[in-house]
């Protein structure tokens, strides 16, 4: 198979470059990581973040193909060839596939991504109805890949100032939550022509991400909610 | 030695209360109850710290809360003990299932989103090795978030962290730990991955909270920083392990690519077949049938295909053999409400939908339950001048890394996010007392560092061989010499082809020596570890000649209490397996004494 492989060294002095590789793989039943590794195999300075190779720890986000998505649960069978691979767009470059991440757990830290509530403890659980829980589906399995952030123009332009989906994303999810007192904070804390309102609803968050979550729902939650208590 | 000296022109050093080892679980509940002091608290992990292999675990969380049906933490004592094969010491399981209820309902009040029951209680499961009243009808004892609760767990956690201000070194890969003459322990050595370089990072007290090691298999359902890294410090630092030989194979991993699908899947109604529709868990485990303990399904899935009763074409692509886990009889609605991630798993990994078809699974590598020995407060313990068992000062561990020893013999499901929980939480209160009992800091010798700034150097060092293929070579061996059944003869030769690997690691070097981010030396420095993994697996297993629990030799089929009711202890120094007894005694309630084990 065919790979266009984005390379950057910045001990080697070169600017980043594309690189073409061929690989002898068989795709039944193989995922994108799969063949990435058996390349970082044969050539072990390609660099790459990855762990759980299941999906679950948002390590392997990547561009491909023009696509935000996680390596390791992106079947090789499914991708045109040349299959181009490039870091995640809108973060700076580190090196090869890795990118840094800050700025994107800069804005998640930035919503308070913590249940707040400060009655006194209960000496056993807080109860909440099956019917309050289900508000929490789709908000909280969240694994901060940066699929969607990255994606998403209003993140590219304005990082430090606009929260992105992700972010966004986990304050509905404590917003949502039965248990957390903090709502009018919160919604102070995003009422902000930036943080919340840079997003135009385009959805190239809901299409990035490896999830299946969806931002843009979230985030119209989010502003019903303002236009609610402003009126 | 008296005084401080330079350690190394240039190398910097940053200096804490206490230091934490990993950003899992164990470790980020350590240091929430740290945080939470006055003391100052670092955490140091290799990656991002939701990237850990916490965020894997699905079934659950055990606990006694009776939320669904009858239960008393005693049973799930009794189970604990029973599960482990007598192996694990019962004052550390009194504790832990003791301990388990107030335990669980903080991580509810910090903001974990347990899934719910209609009087908004927190939802629990059946699990495997699970009863009421001391080995009677099934229990419904494992409180989960869907099928993610690992990932539930380990988002809660971190977010507190945030909270509390914790301070993070992400992407700092741990070398060596720092001590002094006396044994004390004074921080560690620890490599920035972004940058290449070294640094020391000092505290009064450390906490190692590594994880497992699975990746020592080739089939293992564990994520690839697996590697044993706090396994491969301490026996760099002249430490034992303990128990090494018991690695639990989960029954489950789906065939050929080793992800696991949950014991939840079966504690909701799923189940086995073989390759004849026949619902074989019932010849192994009359009683518990498919909800027996793992070893005990693993074993007789084992057995299934080897005897020829596997499912499908013996095919490299499916390892050669595999049964059905069957559970679209569970229905569209339950699978989708609790458990949406197996489905999700079964579809991208196995490519079949398990609303219609069953999953094709296989025993897979999964929880080391052998490890660096602890007391109940995670203090690490090695025998010293005064006995067997004498706290290294200021050096803890906890969770998966650690062996303290709650899971014994086999590990009951859902014991291990608890075990992450109830020791890292008991660990971080024992620091505290211990910061409080040694309020200066020593001083760090100068020399402290010298041997892992070597090997950082070592691997500037041109070689012929490559660290990938040994490590290749290293997961086949242990697959093939360590694995669910073994006898004397496949261990030692084992041990001989991991002579040859250790040879050939010794001629290694990198193509890329570079310092920004270079993920090949990390590797390389993995593998180190994983080697010392290997060698006190098999040589523990050699030792070892009886079956119990996930230990299962051929050539010596039953338990032996009279010489075996012991652990097993690991030096890496000529190789040697000492014993030390198993604590029958647990703290309050009585002991359980040892039974034949029937499921």
């Amino acid at each position: 198979m065919k790979f266009r492989l984005y390379r950057y060294n910045p001990e080697s002095g070169k600017q980043p470059y594309m690189q073409d590789v061929e690989l002898d793989i068989d795709p039944a039943g193989r995922m994108l990581l799969d063949a990435l590794l058996a390349i970082k195999a044969r050539d072990e300075t390609l660099s790459l973040r990855r762990s759980c190779r299941e999906g679950v720890c948002g390590s392997d986000a990547m561009n491909v193909n023009g696509r935000n998505r996680l390596a390791c649960i992106t079947p090789l069978g499914e991708l045109s060839e040349p299959i181009e691979i490039r870091p995640l767009p809108g973060l700076p470059v580190i090196r090869d596939l890795i990118v840094d991440m800050e700025p994107f757990y800069r804005q998640y830290r930035s919503i308070k991504p913590w249940l707040i509530n400060d009655d006194p403890v209960p000496e056993t659980e807080r109860p909440q109805s099956p019917e309050d829980r289900a508000l929490l589906d789709g908000a909280y399995e969240c694994i901060l890949c940066a699929c969607c952030t990255t994606a998403c123009p209003s993140f590219w332009w304005n990082p430090d100032k606009f929260v992105g989906p992700a972010g966004l994303l986990q304050a509905y999810r404590f917003i949502a939550d039965s248990r957390d007192e903090a709502m009018a904070a919160r919604l102070d804390n995003l009422e902000d022509p930036y943080r919340l309102y840079r997003c135009r609803g385009i959805m190239n968050c809901v299409d990035a991400c490896p999830k299946g979550l969806n931002p843009t729902e979230a985030i119209g939650r989010i502003k019903a909610l303002l236009v609610k208590r402003r009126v | 030695m008296a005084g401080r000296r330079f350690v190394e022109p240039g190398v910097k050093t940053r200096r804490f209360d206490a230091l934490i080892v990993g950003g899992g679980g164990a470790g980020l509940r350590a240091a929430l109850q740290l945080a939470r002091s006055d003391y100052k608290v670092a955490v140091v992990s290799k990656v991002f710290p939701t990237r850990s292999h916490t965020v894997s675990a699905q079934g659950g969380i055990t606990a006694a809360l009776a939320n669904v049906d009858d239960d008393r933490w005693e049973w799930h004592m009794y189970d604990t003990v029973k599960g482990g094969d007598w192996l694990g010491d019962q004052d550390a399981i009194e504790f832990m299932c003791r301990e388990a209820v107030t335990a669980v309902y903080e991580l509810e009040h910090m903001g974990l989103p347990f899934s719910r029951l209609d009087n908004g209680k927190i939802y629990q499961r059946p699990f495997g090795g699970q009863s009421k009243n001391f080995g009677g009808d099934q229990a419904t004892r494992t409180c989960a978030a869907a099928d993610r609760t690992g990932h539930a767990l380990l988002h809660t956690l971190y977010q507190q962290n945030i909270a509390c201000r914790t301070q993070f070194f992400d992407e700092y890969f741990a070398l060596d730990l720092l001590r002094d003459a006396e044994g004390y322990c004074l921080g560690i050595a620890a490599m920035s991955i972004g940058t290449g370089e070294p640094l020391l990072i000092e505290a009064r007290t450390t906490l190692l909270a590594t994880g497992g090691a699975g990746r020592v298999f080739w089939n293992s359902s564990n994520a690839m920083i697996n590697t044993g890294d706090g396994l491969g410090m301490v026996l760099r630092a002249g430490l034992p392990l303990q128990d090494m030989e018991f690695w639990q194979f989960h029954p489950t991993g789906i065939a050929g690519v080793g992800c696991l699908i949950t014991e939840g899947v079966r504690g909701e109604g799923g189940y086995l077949l073989n390759g004849n529709g026949e619902r074989f868990m019932e010849r192994y485990a009359p009683h518990a049938k498919d909800l027996a303990s793992r070893d005990v399904v693993a074993r007789a899935i084992a057995i299934e295909i080897a005897e020829g009763r596997g499912c499908g074409p013996a095919s490299p692509q499916r390892g050669g053999g595999y049964v059905h886990l069957k559970l679209d009889h569970l229905g569209e609605k339950t699978i989708a409400e609790k458990l949406p991630g197996i489905r999700d798993l079964a579809i991208r990994f196995a490519g079949v939908d398990p609303v219609e078809k069953p999953i094709p699974v296989a025993p897979t590598a999964h929880y080391m339950m052998g490890g660096i020995p602890t007391n109940l407060y995670g203090q690490v313990v090695a025998p010293a001048r005064f006995g067997p068992e004498e706290p290294v000062p200021g050096l803890y561990a906890v969770g998966e890394c650690a062996c303290v020893s709650v899971h014994g013999a086999n590990r009951l499901g859902g014991n291990s996010l608890l075990d992450l929980i109830v020791f890292g939480r008991a660990a971080g209160r024992h620091m505290q007392e211990y910061l409080r009992d040694n309020p200066y800091p020593r001083p760090l010798p100068g020399d402290a560092a010298e041997a892992s700034l070597a090997r950082l150097r070592r691997w500037d060092r041109a070689g012929g061989e490559r660290v990938a293929a040994i490590s290749d070579d290293l997961r086949h061996l242990m697959q093939g010499h360590a694995g669910v059944f073994r006898t004397d003869a496949v261990l030692r030769e084992g041990l001989e082809n991991l002579n040859e690997l250790e040879g050939r690691l010794a001629r290694a070097g990198l193509q890329d020596t570079s310092r920004i981010f270079n993920t090949a030396r990390i590797e390389a420095l993995e593998l180190e570890n994983l080697m010392g993994v290997a060698r006190a697996t098999l040589v523990s297993a050699i030792g070892r000649t009886e079956s119990r629990g996930a230990h299962t030799r051929e050539d010596f089929p039953v338990r032996d209490d009279e010489r075996w009711l012991k652990h097993t202890l690991y030096s890496r120094a000529g190789d040697h397996v000492d014993t030390k007894p198993v604590r029958l005694k647990p703290l309050t309630v009585e002991s359980i004494r040892p039974q034949e084990r029937e499921y």
